[in-house]
């Protein structure tokens, strides 16, 4: 049986050969920190493994934890001048090779896809080929290695260091934020533990009176978008309103289909980014490149989509969820 | 009660831009305390927490091949391909880029689009083009409108697209929150299979406003009362 955590060990060890690429790359002026950043990311991963079969201590994997955190937080991570081509090599090679340059990357999905419905009910003596519950992830795994092997072919490239060293490009022009969607899962989990669900909960369930199903839907979808206005990130105001009405009132009161609520919910939330400031880097940013005179151009572009989409999430919701 | 201060932390340092990483740290460290853990018991939720969210970052694998399909020209050939969509109309032509941008988001190339990347030096000035195939010298308004709708279907087509590939940070956050919080199983295939009906809605409501685009520059170009026929003859003449 393959498990999922050979595959975590992979992750681990690809951010681990990046962070020694980062360690000795002397056009970054914060290597050493980025290096300990990415490194201390790898060993986690590995580390976790015995976390998870209850072998061995969690406390030090939340040290490490921290410690990234400080590292990210007080900026001692930075990147590199990565070596790549030149934006005629580019336009060179994307002439000779084409449109078959997007053959690799739709490569991983395939797989992926194909692993979760299809290999997931392969089985060699009676045990199946892949570990029960995680055959997609484990087909991400697959696809991308696959990807990886189509895509060398394609550009024929013989040296497995030129992937690495443009993901890891990639790896460091994302930077610190890559740890984020992470530490929000872990908040979550936190909350829970200290009980923010519960109290949350019994507030929301003295406000929306049993059995008022669609306007329970209403409150999380507005909800989601509302937080995600103020905070300018949809993945900030997941773990909070999933904590308060998503789970409690939602899916365990009203036994609200859990894959509906969630991924629409997380959408509603996506409709207060479309229309918030706050989301700079979407809305910001496009209209500076654009060097439009009215810098709310693009949001005021996007309110009615945002608001006609708004309702369509809570319509999904109350229609496929229950 | 109290331990609802956590999430005003939260809160306040997203709204106040502090550093995203050091606001969740502090905000957990601090429901931890509120909700009464000792510092070991705090530190062991952040354990266990990044241990069984490990699903959330493994998108990381599909980097490499990322990057070295980027380096091979990836995103100019999709400029290439955007590029042969020149004849259309401003509306007609942003509503395909829409739903190009949807279906490429769709199956994980999230990256080939973007302000940076299309919009700016491909998508807008294509949109101002057929615009001004149309009116001659756009005047100001009309511009900004262009431009600001161009930016608006690549953001919304990057949204409602890229939730229906099961390895993005959103679905595998969604997956990664649920599985360590509640000590359930949701698989991301499920998640991203109902991220579909919204990304049709999306397809329909902002194509629909993009098409509509055409006649709100025609009423703009009417009440801005013509081009002035000096620029008007000269983008004639540039167009020959």
């Amino acid at each position: 049986m393959i498990k999922a955590e050979w595959f975590y060990w992979l992750v681990g060890a690809v951010f681990l050969a990046m962070a020694a690429q980062m360690a000795v790359d002397r056009s970054n002026p914060k290597r050493y920190g980025s290096a300990a950043f990415w490194g201390l990311l790898g060993a986690c991963f590995l580390y976790s493994t015995w976390v998870v079969e209850k072998k061995a201590p969690a406390e030090p994997l939340g040290v490490a934890v921290l410690a990234m955190v400080c590292l990210g937080g007080f900026g001692f991570t930075g990147r590199g001048v990565p070596r790549t081509t030149t934006a005629e090599e580019r336009t060179a090679t994307a002439a000779r090779l084409g449109s078959r340059l997007f053959i690799p990357a739709l490569t991983i999905p395939l797989i992926a896809v194909l692993c979760a419905s299809v290999v997931k009910d392969w089985r060699i003596g009676g045990e199946p080929v892949l570990e029960t519950g995680s055959e997609t992830i484990l087909g991400l795994g697959f696809g991308a290695i696959a990807g990886l092997l189509v895509g060398m072919i394609v550009v024929r490239e013989r040296r497995p260091s030129v992937p690495l060293h443009s993901g890891r490009g990639l790896l460091e022009s994302m930077g610190w934020a890559l740890l984020l969607p992470q530490l929000l899962a872990v908040l979550g989990s936190i909350f829970q533990v200290a009980g923010v669900g519960t109290q949350v909960g019994k507030i929301t369930e003295a406000l929306l009176p049993d059995g008022q199903k669609y306007i329970a839907v209403a409150v999380y979808c507005v909800g989601m978008a509302l937080f995600t206005v103020v905070m300018g990130n949809a993945f900030a105001a997941f773990p909070v309103m999933t904590a308060a009405i998503g789970w409690p009132v939602l899916i365990e009161q009203m036994h609200g289909d859990p894959p509906v609520v969630l991924a629409v919910g997380m959408l509603a939330g996506f409709c207060g980014t479309l229309v918030t400031p706050m989301a700079a880097n979407f809305n910001l940013v496009p209209a500076a490149l654009l060097e439009l005179k009215d810098q709310y151009g693009p949001i005021k572009a996007q309110i009615p989509t945002a608001g006609a989409l708004l309702l369509c999430n809570v319509a999904i919701i109350s229609l496929f969820a229950f | 009660m109290i331990v609802l201060l956590g999430v005003l932390v939260v809160i306040l340092g997203f709204a106040t831009r502090r550093n995203p990483l050091l606001v969740v740290g502090v905000a957990g460290i601090a429901t931890g305390f509120l909700g009464k853990l000792s510092p070991q018991e705090i530190l062991a939720a952040f354990g266990d927490g990044f241990a069984s969210s490990r699903s959330v970052t493994i998108f990381v694998i599909t980097l490499p091949v990322i990057g070295l399909l980027e380096r091979n020209g990836l995103q100019e050939q999709a400029r290439t391909l955007i590029g042969r969509l020149g004849k259309l109309t401003t509306g007609r032509f942003l509503a395909l880029y829409l739903l190009l941008r949807q279906l490429t988001a769709a199956v994980g190339l999230n990256s080939i689009g973007g302000p940076a990347q299309t919009v700016r030096p491909m998508v807008a000035p294509m949109a101002e083009g057929a615009a001004e195939r149309r009116y001659g010298a756009l005047p100001e308004r009309m511009r900004e409108r262009v431009r600001s709708y161009s930016a608006s279907a690549d953001t919304v087509g990057l949204f409602f697209g890229e939730d229906c590939f099961l390895a993005i940070g959103s679905i595998l956050l969604i997956t990664g929150f649920v599985n360590t919080t509640y000590h359930t199983h949701l698989e991301p295939l499920q998640l991203a299979l109902w991220a579909i009906p919204t990304a049709v809605c999306a397809f329909l409501i902002h194509g629909a406003r993009l098409l509509r685009l055409d006649r709100a520059l025609e009423s703009d170009f009417a009440a801005a009362g013509g081009p002035s026929t000096a620029e008007g003859s000269r983008t004639a003449e540039e167009a020959k």
